[in-house]
């Protein structure tokens, strides 16, 4: 982070900067760029290498390490935890299918005009700020044990079906949310453009303001599926094995902490792309943005 | 009734405590160009998004080849068909090409089949010089060439009017003209146009018929001959004055 702020301060003195000759101010963008990252080095060593020195001297270290950090552990647990991350992975992206849809569908419901469609606007915010307002772990325990106890004939048993429903509620309420604020983001004049041409306000929505809107919204789209991504894990709770479960498993068997931190690293390895990848989306639309002038 | 396309009664429209519009009556005939002048607020814009039932109006009737379109149960999405609008800020959608954006609505509300209607779209754009930029988006397009893409678009809908607010206005002065010359050959066609505009120059060769709007009303209406050489106003007369001291007549 220090790294990069200081070179973006390093970009734009260029064209900001005083009109010096190019030469000289070539050299001293390259002697700002050293001095820069030599900070960035030394501020790190410092902080990071005390943080080491701290935690590596502490009384407890060598049980936390033992307890922890124990390679055979490790090696053991390893191929099992990727294994059942399989499970997690299958449940987000049957999810994110399922949540975009439905996402989407609860935010156009709200775009909708007229005083005759007000109870589906009313069921759509009600069913928004309901599913924001109840930790998921709640929903997962009423829909995963509550709902299959009824015993009513043709309803699926199966925890991970019940798993994939909550989530599904759960984070289409916060996508909804996230295209709701992108619909609202495309300027009215498109949609009087669009209305003024005899398209209807479904027709409106459907061709010109949703796919602007989508558009923009895909950064904290990926966002949110970061997050979902992380929750799978919640599901372990109704009896599902996936990644969790398994290394709760892993761990009661060799009384050792290690496996919860294979789960960790493979979180880490799996998310880390995700959130460059999301970035860099975000620093091209907004380098876009400023190519075009914005609001158009 | 009469040759009259469009009719205006009474109009009366509010935004708040704030009239705009206080009591229009307007006829157009077919193949007649009205031209509306006056200072910006005086309510040129408000009356044309009314006339497009973009704004819904307080009071009056706008009838439109002699139906009330401004009576309650009226299919808006139908009227909006005949009357096409070009706005000040084009309004091209941004995330389609050229020819998505002139045939959307011909596709979407017509029912043209895409081949027909990109044809149709094609020559159009090819009359104005447009037909190269035909896959590009809106954003690889001068001002000027977006804004000629935007009254394509509104002629892709064969609108029995056409209605244009200010479009000039937004535009780099020496992008001005190539949109005026495509609205002259509009004009020189017999479409039935109402211009908002505060090109003075320009309505005096183009309209048949110049009103001025002050203060939500047309306080005067005749020939542009007789607008800008004799006004009878004095209202008109120092609006004119004003202009001509800008050094814009």
């Amino acid at each position: 982070m220090g790294l990069s702020g200081g070179s973006r301060d390093v970009d734009q003195l260029g064209p900001v900067g005083p009109r010096e000759p190019l030469l000289f101010r070539r050299r001293s963008d390259r002697e700002q760029l050293a001095r820069s990252l030599t900070i960035a080095i030394a501020s790190s060593v410092v902080v990071f290498g005390g943080l080491a020195w701290i935690v590596m001297n502490s009384p407890g270290w060598e049980n936390v390490q033992e307890s922890f950090l124990d390679p055979a552990v490790f090696a053991d647990a390893l191929p099992d935890v990727i294994a059942a991350f399989w499970v997690n992975v299958r449940l987000f992206l049957i999810a994110e299918v399922l949540i975009l849809v439905f996402g989407l569908l609860l935010a156009v419901v709200r775009a909708l005009p007229g005083p005759a469609l007000f109870p589906l606007r009313l069921m759509a915010t009600v069913y928004t700020d309901v599913f924001r307002a109840i930790p998921g772990l709640l929903i997962i325990y009423v829909l995963g044990f509550g709902v299959p106890g009824l015993g009513i004939e043709g309803v699926p048993n199966d925890p991970f079906f019940w798993a994939v429903v909550t989530l599904t509620l759960v984070y289409s309420a916060y996508v909804s949310e996230v295209f709701r604020a992108g619909i609202e983001s495309v300027h009215p004049s498109q949609d009087a453009a669009a209305r003024s041409l005899g398209l209807s306000r479904l027709q409106s929505l459907r061709y010109v303001v949703v796919p602007q809107a989508v558009r923009r919204v895909i950064p904290p789209l990926l966002n949110d599926f970061i997050g979902l991504q992380k929750d799978t894990v919640l599901v372990s709770l109704i009896g599902v094995v996936e990644i969790f479960r398994t290394a709760q498993i892993k761990a009661a068997a060799n009384f050792n902490f290690t496996p919860f931190v294979a789960v960790a690293l493979v979180f880490i390895v799996v998310t880390l792309p995700l959130s460059r990848f999301t970035e860099w989306l975000i620093v091209r639309q907004r380098r876009r943005q400023a190519r075009t002038g914005g609001a158009r | 009734m009469s040759e009259a396309v469009l009719r205006i009664e009474g109009l009366h429209k509010s935004f708040g405590d704030l009239e705009v519009l206080k009591g229009i009556d307007l006829a157009v005939d077919r193949h007649e160009v009205v031209c509306l002048i006056g200072a910006s607020g005086s309510g040129k814009s408000t009356l044309l998004r009314c006339v497009n039932l973009l704004e819904e109006i307080d009071a009056g009737r706008i009838v439109i080849d002699d139906v009330d379109i401004t009576a309650k149960g009226v299919d808006v999405d139908r009227i909006r068909r005949r009357i096409g609008i070009v706005f000040q800020a084009f309004n091209l959608f941004p995330h389609m090409t050229i020819l998505d954006n002139v045939t959307l609505a011909p596709r979407k509300v017509l029912g043209r089949k895409r081949p027909e209607a990109e044809r149709a779209a094609t020559e159009l754009l090819e009359r104005f010089g447009l037909a190269e930029k035909r896959n590009d988006v809106p954003d690889l397009l001068s001002g000027g060439q977006q804004q000629r893409v935007a009254i394509v678009r509104a002629l892709a809908m064969e609108p029995d009017l056409l209605l244009l607010d200010e479009v000039t206005s937004a535009l780099d002065p020496e992008l001005v003209a190539e949109v005026l010359n495509v609205v002259r050959e509009l004009a020189a066609g017999g479409m039935t146009m109402v211009i908002a505009t505060h090109e003075m120059g320009f309505a005096r060769d183009i309209a048949h018929r110049v009103c001025f709007l002050d203060g939500g009303r047309i306080v005067e209406d005749g020939p542009p001959a007789e607008i800008f050489s004799e006004p009878r106003e004095a209202r008109t007369r120092q609006f004119l004055q004003r202009i001509i001291e800008a050094g814009r007549l």
